[in-house]
């Protein structure tokens, strides 16, 4: 393995450590196609510099289509990018943004099924690439909320024309953000959490 | 212009906590690939050579880690700079950044640290546990103040 010399191994600037009363903490994950904005959104809003995790899996028979019956195996590295922010002195809220290679992402044992909820982010030029990641919360029961990184590019669409295409039901939020603007990043977090709480109130 | 559209998908099943784990032997013809699926990655345990169902704890991203000790002399240098960076608490996916090591390797060195009482582990709170709104609350009210 290609592990420095731990004299060498890089840590947290004093200001990113957490205060030893962090007791717990809570993630949301960012989801989206390539190139949407998850890693934008996630640094706007981090109280650290966002820092990449990865998982290293192999895989047999990847392209089946091209290699139906041969033995090679594939290591694959999935990659994150994740941020921090600081709930209270013993509450910490990570925030995970998935690059790439989409259908890794649910095989990352728990990412999902101990996440508060989701964010999945869409570019309106692109945005047939969020449909599998959407279809895929869906079917695992992952609660998230919808948020259109405005592009100056992108094709404007009505926010009711979206919400048919995306096939969402009514009560899954909708938003319009910047995700290079911490206070439009926020907003969009917010709106997750006012939309979980909802979800809570309603089956108490 | 119309954007193009998507299909809603219902729920599947209860979410299992964790999948299970993948059928021993890449055989070519085996298992889901005869549906034209492609098998699901296996994790990769690069230290330790340990497999599937071995005893590892249950480590979260989020864990938070917390060293209650030094390094005994006869630490590996990888869990000695882990015991560095863990002076204060921090999360298994920071861990895994700093030292540069994939998740499953920071999970199988925690676990021998777990063992040897050298670090504490502090559970994330997920959704399935909720307790109340009082989580979400103080969440929200953590959000405001940024």
């Amino acid at each position: 393995m290609d592990f420095k010399s731990s004299d060498t191994v890089p840590g947290p600037r004093a200001e990113d450590h957490l205060p030893h009363t962090a007791t717990a903490a809570v993630k949301i994950v960012i989801v989206g196609g390539f190139g949407v904005g998850k890693t934008t959104m996630v640094g706007s809003v981090s109280e650290i510099r966002p820092l990449t995790t990865e998982e290293t899996m192999t895989q047999a028979g990847i392209g089946v289509d091209d290699n139906y019956g041969s033995d090679t195996k594939t290591a694959t590295t999935v990659a994150m990018d994740f941020g921090r922010i600081s709930i209270t002195e013993q509450l910490v809220l990570y925030l995970f943004g998935t690059p790439g290679q989409e259908r890794f992402w649910f095989l990352w044992n728990g990412l999902f099924e101990g996440a508060l909820g989701a964010v999945v982010l869409v570019d309106t030029r692109r945005l047939e690439v969020s449909f599998d990641v959407i279809g895929r919360l869906e079917e695992r029961g992952v609660p998230f909320v919808v948020a259109v990184n405005d592009f100056p590019d992108g094709p404007r669409y009505p926010m009711e024309d979206l919400r048919a295409a995306l096939d969402l039901s009514e009560e899954i939020p909708m938003m319009k953000c910047d995700a290079r603007r911490r206070a439009s990043s926020r907003d969009v977090l917010m709106t997750l959490m006012r939309f979980l709480h909802s979800i809570a109130m309603a089956s108490a | 212009m119309s954007p193009p559209q998507r299909r809603r998908r219902l729920p599947k099943a209860a979410p299992k906590p964790k999948p299970a784990p993948p059928p021993e032997g890449p055989g070519p013809h085996a298992g889901p690939g005869g549906q034209g699926r492609p098998r699901e990655p296996e994790r990769l345990y690069v230290v330790t050579g340990q497999v599937e169902g071995g005893d590892r704890a249950e480590l979260d991203l989020v864990t938070l880690i917390v060293a209650c000790a030094d390094a005994p002399p006869t630490a590996q240098p990888e869990q000695s700079a882990l015991l560095r960076l863990c002076q204060a608490p921090m999360s298994v996916a920071e861990v895994s950044a700093y030292l540069n090591l994939p998740v499953s390797v920071v999970t199988v060195l925690l676990t021998e640290l777990l063992t040897a009482e050298l670090v504490q582990a502090r559970a994330p709170i997920v959704r399935a546990e909720l307790p109340d709104r009082s989580l979400l609350e103080a969440v929200m009210h953590g959000l405001q103040k940024l």
